[in-house]
């Protein structure tokens, strides 16, 4: 299926809710649980995380989390091996994995690129890899029908968006802010000029991601972009509250992004499971 | 000419980070070029390296070395004397002034030993700029009397409690800040690691050390040297005193690693001896990692050399058989201190230590009319503190 059935998310009549989960915090059978539940509660595409002992994208609660989740013995291995077990009990829900660029080079691109496709995934997001060095992995991925997903920041000029989502597929990652991921209490000024530039770029589906934590946030996004990727605030809601919380959390950042701009709910689904 | 256009060494280097950061690449490749070109800013430059930094730092011909080890004619490269005590400053200087010229306010470093810590915020202090330093709460702990020398020189020093707490997570620190700061902040990254086009950037800053060796040599001895020792951390001041002898095939250039408590051990820091390609802090070098590519703790008694990747040209430089590389215990280290100190009357910073081990060991396999180059790239004041610990623990080595 792979990047086909990221494509089909998006034909859904609603805004796209992408949730991070880090692999293995604090170990991979709770994972195992997280993923289907919140799937059930509303999250619409999962990027599972691959902990890096050196994640220089990340902010500090994905640092803590890929702490503990390389503490208990967490590799590139054995979340291939929980991507099939997630796969087994669900065929359409769109899967990508998440990580820096290291552990893929480490494990091989060729084989990184087999594995994942067989174990049912649908592609990758690298974001310490910049379209100058990723031509390698795209074509291992494009090959197979697995997608590497672009992303683009506030900083990227537009002739330089031009040349990265030449050869995008799936969807566009667009990071919010100048900064490292991790929840913050309000989004930029520049978001909506930023966000129409990419617009205009290309047809591909916008996400936005970084920084985004609030149902508030959701809603005021929704508008802008084709939906959001949270991650930092979901993997605070579990620390805080166990699976109830980030269920809770799923459910709310649903409910915002499906509000119109007045308020109202939109059509489609609103609150699942 | 190396780097190719994309920052590249052969299989090495590139530019393997955030999205974000790189227009502020670009920015910096293109402001570099054009300072380069520019003769305004090599006369800037040249003036604080003369009048400011003390340089050219003397080529020595370290007569009692020399008769110590029976081998080939021994001379000193001494960056050991440049201001601020080691060669970083030769780099700070140059990023310091690209970072007026591009109009950056503030400047932000990461620091293990202290070293480039201190090079920096002196240059900051120089040039007007505000300055933030990143340094590992461990090293902050070793290294007192440096975290204090920053902050005497108007400079912030934050400390980094993630990962091992020394170089490495204060480099992953730095590049956060920079990520979320890019706009105002130029990064002055301290060795000839990380992505494009920094390596660069730095091996030419520091190729004062090569050039100014070559002439002194040719003054001194009328000829090239039969080959020279540096030590190599990431391996600023290696690239900077190979880089202008790279055509002269003759001359053999040698990198001198962090063997730690020995190869054997996995206590080291020895990326080129026993690393394997990896990515880390934006380049493709290589790396001591476990097989997972999880990037491992490394260690050695000088704190310059614990990181556990190396720039991408001496990756490049191993590979194409230009240069070698051979790895030096810390109990090599200590002596050849030792050694240096009770000789010559001076005292090298651990990381130049490894240079002198390595030097020792080649000098076995020389004859007394070549000629050999040791690179001193800092003075040992900083260590004394620890190598009298570690040392009341042991007998002091013997002298010749």
């Amino acid at each position: 299926m792979g990047v086909e059935r990221i494509v089909a998310a998006f034909k859904k009549p609603q805004k796209i809710l992408a949730v991070y989960v880090c692999a293995g915090d604090p170990d991979l059978e709770t994972t195992s649980h997280l993923i289907p539940a919140l799937s059930a509660a509303g999250a619409d595409i999962i990027e599972i995380g691959v902990p890096f002992s050196d994640p220089i994208a990340d902010g500090p609660t994905i640092q803590a989390a890929s702490q503990r989740a390389l503490s208990s013995g967490t590799n590139m291995r054995k979340v291939l091996e929980l991507l099939e077990e997630v796969r087994s009990r669900d065929e359409n829900l769109p899967l990508l994995l998440m990580t820096y660029y290291n552990p893929v080079f480490r494990y091989g691109i060729e084989e990184f690129a087999a594995q994942l496709q067989e174990k049912g995934g649908d592609g990758l997001i690298v974001p310490d890899l910049p379209v100058e060095e990723a031509a390698p992995l795209r074509s291992a991925l494009h090959e197979r029908g697995l997608t590497l997903i672009p992303l683009v920041a506030p900083t990227t000029p537009e002739v330089r968006l031009r040349t990265i989502l030449e050869k995008a597929q799936g969807f566009v990652y667009c990071v919010s802010l100048t900064g490292v991921t991790g929840a913050r209490s309000r989004l930029p000024d520049y978001l909506r000029d930023y966000l129409q530039m990419v617009r205009k770029t290309t047809d591909l589906p916008l996400l936005v991601g970084f920084g985004v934590s609030t149902p508030d946030q959701a809603a005021q996004l929704a508008p802008l972009a084709d939906g959001v990727v949270v991650g930092s605030a979901l993997i605070e809601a579990f620390r805080r509250s166990g699976l109830d919380g980030a269920v809770r959390l799923v459910q709310g950042l649903r409910a915002g992004l499906d509000l119109d701009s007045d308020g109202h709910i939109t059509s489609g689904n609103t609150i699942r499971g | 000419m190396l780097p190719d256009e994309s920052g590249h060494f052969g299989p090495f280097g590139g530019r393997f980070v955030p999205e974000t950061l790189m227009p502020a690449l670009r920015e910096l490749e293109e402001a570099y070029r054009e300072a380069c070109k520019d003769p305004k800013f090599h006369q800037e430059l040249d003036y604080y390296l003369r009048n400011y930094a003390g340089r050219p730092t003397p080529l020595y011909f370290a007569a009692n070395l020399t008769a110590c080890l029976s081998g080939p004619k021994i001379y000193l490269k001494r960056e050991d004397l440049n201001h601020t005590g080691s060669h970083k400053l030769n780099n700070a200087l140059g990023q310091a002034l690209l970072a007026k010229r591009m109009g950056k306010k503030r400047i932000i470093a990461e620091t293990g030993a202290g070293q480039h810590g201190v090079a920096t915020a002196t240059a900051a202090a120089l040039c007007g700029l505000d300055c933030e330093i990143y340094m590992g709460e461990e090293d902050i702990r070793r290294q007192q009397l440096n975290v204090f020398r920053m902050r005497l020189l108007g400079s912030k020093v934050i400390p980094v409690a993630s990962g091992s707490a020394t170089l490495k997570d204060a480099i992953n620190e730095a590049l956060r800040d920079w990520v979320t700061n890019v706009s105002n902040t130029h990064y002055l990254l301290g060795s000839v690691t990380g992505p494009h086009p920094y390596p660069m950037i730095v091996r030419d800053f520091q190729s004062v050390i090569g050039r100014e060796t070559r002439q002194q040599i040719l003054a001194a001895e009328g000829r090239l040297p039969d080959a020279i020792v540096a030590c190599v951390g990431g391996g600023s001041n290696a690239i900077g005193i190979f880089y202008p002898f790279l055509e002269d095939r003759r001359v053999e250039l040698w990198g001198a690693e962090a063997a730690g408590l020995g190869l054997e051990t996995g206590k080291h820091a020895a990326s080129l001896s026993a690393g394997s390609p990896g990515v880390l802090h934006g380049a493709c070098c290589y790396l001591l990692q476990d097989e997972d590519g999880q990037v491992r703790h490394p260690h050695s008694v000088a704190a310059g050399l614990d990181y556990p990747g190396v720039g991408p040209e001496h990756c490049y430089l191993k590979t194409t058989g230009r240069a070698f590389y051979e790895a030096v215990t810390d109990k090599e280290a200590l002596a050849a201190f030792q050694l240096l100190s009770r000789t010559e009357g001076i005292i090298p910073a651990l990381e130049s230590a490894h240079a002198v081990a390595l030097a020792v060991r080649i000098a076995s396999r020389m004859r007394g009319d070549e000629v050999l180059v040791i690179n001193i790239s800092g003075r040992g004041d900083k260590d004394v503190q620890e190598v009298a610990m570690i040392l009341e623990e042991r007998e002091v080595a013997d002298g010749c």
